[in-house]
């Protein structure tokens, strides 16, 4: 095979393991959004939270890695009801200037308690998985894209079958679907909510986790991942899980390859723009994305 | 003392100031403020330019966010455009500063007249979804665009000079940015006794039903972004010639985020608000460090703790206000002032 199909392939899978914790941590935006039409705007900050917890709890506090991931998921599962609780359940119904900003809000505050418990200096993880590549046919692949995206397809296959046959999950569906109809059938919308906020809090630590240890330490710059979300919703549709689960492998092959095709002509950086390019792009010609809904608006 | 409003003329209804007592306060003032370079130190006078030069800014974003309801998280991007094309224009062109920040605020206009263009398409979430990715790519262009903006190296900006004054202090530099800064007030006060102001609060309130009565919405939501980024161009200059270094770390996505959650502390949709918004965003992180100076005996490592602090309070200040305060610090200053006006009888 030639080098140049090779390197294209090279890219290809990296895109396709990168994308697929984007599309794990677009599910909790669009779950949020579905259940509470709220746009959380700090994404990136809960991704910082689960990788600094996993961080301190692994290495800091030296706990084993099968105590310290389920006790992370704890903490992320806390920091979600504490938000919807404290912070967005007394503004529902208000101007959406008001709702995001006040996710940009809590997401300062999240970023000064992390930076004032354990600082902004680059902090090593622990790799979860081998680093020695192998090799699919001459593709080299190295293991920890290969986990994470195996770790991604488990847990969304896990989500699929959560919400088209557990009760909660139905119940989910039905909120997100009408919510006055929803409650006069007995669902606690409200729970709905917290909950979709503790399923994203979750989704996003676990990118976090798998983020560090593919980068092999976490730093503030993570959060900046959690900002390509909305590329990836806007591309699948704010309100579809589909979108998010296809949005967010598109978008990761897309930054892979516009970076290592473009970077050298165009001199470095272009796989952190190319997504939001695409996401105007979108904005322009197809604002409801892939699979979104169409809304039609009257006065 | 106002007692009622008896507006009988056309004359009286145009009018800005229904009695004399806030044109002798808005006098007094700015006469205070005149003498400010006489009396305060060097550090309350780089808070006070600082300050200045976030009212013209906040002015601006209110005037798109707060008055035309059309939400934008690029204005640190109108910033940095307003504070590259000064540098750029006195660097490369070698224009003196009284033609540089006018004609970069002429630029930032364009600027903003393209970053407006999916305003026409889209609101609400998706516009400001928008915006934020527009601040993105407009930072990879002025990183990456070397030959016209040095990188990331960035430009250090000599000083304004007026005549062969040099304007290399902040107590020089302090008439410059409070003149201005008035200017803007005056300008945004006048604006909104215009059709075109009217147009964008109408906008704002209901954009279906402002194109039903014939507003073109096209014309005024562009004309709203190339007013706001036209001031935010004028902040930026001033930016630049106040820290005389541009570079681009100065303008991330934290500097959009707080100048939203000053329109936001302040008062959307008020003048007034734009203005307290820019001092308390500018005074809380002064005051934190106060605090922490005055704390270093008790606890060594609180000036360690100021970036975090910071990030901490500012986020709750957000959260309080959009809780308890929606309306921001004028709504509490009109209630205390209605309070007191006819206190002790207040019924």
């Amino acid at each position: 095979m030639s080098p140049q199909l090779v390197f294209l392939l090279q890219l290809v899978i990296t895109g396709v393991a990168v994308g697929a914790v984007y599309s794990l941590m677009a599910l909790g935006f669009v779950l949020i959004y579905k259940a509470s039409t709220v746009v959380n705007f700090g994404p990136g900050e809960l991704v910082l939270f689960g990788a600094y917890v996993a961080w301190a709890t692994i290495l800091n506090m030296k706990l084993p890695v099968m105590i310290a991931l389920p006790l992370t998921l704890v903490v992320a599962i806390l920091l979600g009801l504490v938000i919807e609780r404290g912070v967005l359940r007394p503004l529902i119904g208000e101007p959406i200037i008001s709702v995001i900003m006040v996710t940009f809000g809590f997401a300062s505050v999240v970023r000064g308690v992390l930076n004032m418990s354990w600082g902004s200096d680059t902090r090593p993880f622990p790799a979860l998985f081998s680093s020695e590549p192998f090799h699919l046919g001459p593709v080299p692949v190295s293991p920890v894209h290969l986990w994470s995206f195996v770790t991604v397809l488990v847990l969304l296959a896990a989500f699929s079958v959560f919400f088209k046959f557990s009760l909660v999950g139905t119940a989910m569906r039905a909120t997100a679907d009408n919510q006055q109809v929803a409650q006069s059938l007995g669902v606690s919308v409200k729970g709905v909510f917290a909950l979709s906020w503790c399923i994203a809090t979750v989704v996003s630590a676990l990118g976090g986790i798998i983020l560090g240890s593919v980068r092999g330490g976490v730093d503030f710059s993570l959060a900046d991942y959690g900002l390509k979300i909305f590329p990836v919703v806007i591309l699948g549709g704010l309100d579809s899980v589909a979108g998010a689960i296809v949005g967010g492998i598109l978008i990761g092959v897309l930054e892979n390859l516009s970076g290592g095709y473009l970077d050298p002509i165009l001199g470095g950086g272009v796989k952190e723009v190319a997504p939001f390019v695409v996401l105007v792009f979108i904005l322009m010609i197809r604002p409801y994305g892939l699979f979104g809904r169409v809304d039609v608006e009257r006065v | 003392m106002q007692c009622g409003d008896f507006r009988v003329t056309y004359a009286d209804d145009e009018r800005i100031f229904d009695t004399r007592l806030p044109i002798v306060g808005i006098v007094a003032l700015l006469g205070l403020l005149a003498l400010m370079p006489l009396v305060a130190g060097t550090y309350w006078l780089d808070v006070l330019n600082r300050i200045g030069i976030a009212i013209i800014g906040a002015l601006g974003l209110n005037i798109l966010v707060g008055f035309t309801g059309q939400i934008s998280i690029g204005h640190a991007a109108f910033l940095a455009v307003g504070a590259y094309a000064t540098a750029a224009l006195e660097a490369k062109a070698g224009l003196p500063f009284w033609l540089a920040i006018p004609l970069a605020a002429v630029v930032t206009s364009l600027f903003g007249l393209v970053f407006g263009v999916p305003s026409l398409r889209l609101k609400g979430l998706y516009l400001a979804i928008a915006t934020l990715a527009a601040h993105f790519i407009t930072t990879y262009g002025i990183i990456h665009w070397e030959g016209m903006t040095n990188g990331v190296l960035g430009f250090n900006v000599l000083p304004a000079t007026i005549f062969g004054f040099p304007l290399d202090s902040d107590a020089r530099i302090f008439y410059l940015i409070f003149a201005l800064a008035a200017l803007a007030v005056f300008f945004t006060k006048n604006l909104f006794r215009t059709k075109v102001g009217r147009a964008f609060i109408a906008i704002r309130d209901r954009d279906v039903a402002a194109a039903v009565i014939g507003v073109s919405l096209y014309r005024y939501k562009l004309l709203a972004f190339v007013i706001s980024s036209f001031y935010a161009g004028v902040a930026g200059g001033l930016m630049a010639h106040h820290s005389r270094i541009v570079f681009p770390d100065a303008f991330s996505l934290l500097v959009a985020i707080d100048y939203l959650a000053m329109i936001i502390i302040g008062g959307m949709g008020t003048i007034l608000g734009s203005i307290y918004g820019a001092v308390f965003m500018t005074l809380l992180p002064e005051v934190l460090k106060l605090s922490a100076t005055s704390l270093t005996g008790v606890y060594p490592n609180a000036f360690g703790l100021i970036a975090s602090a910071r990030d901490i309070v500012f986020g709750l200040a957000i959260i309080f206000f959009l809780m308890y305060e929606p309306q921001g610090l004028v709504r509490i200053w009109l209630r205390f002032r209605s309070y007191w006006k006819l206190w002790p009888y207040a019924y």
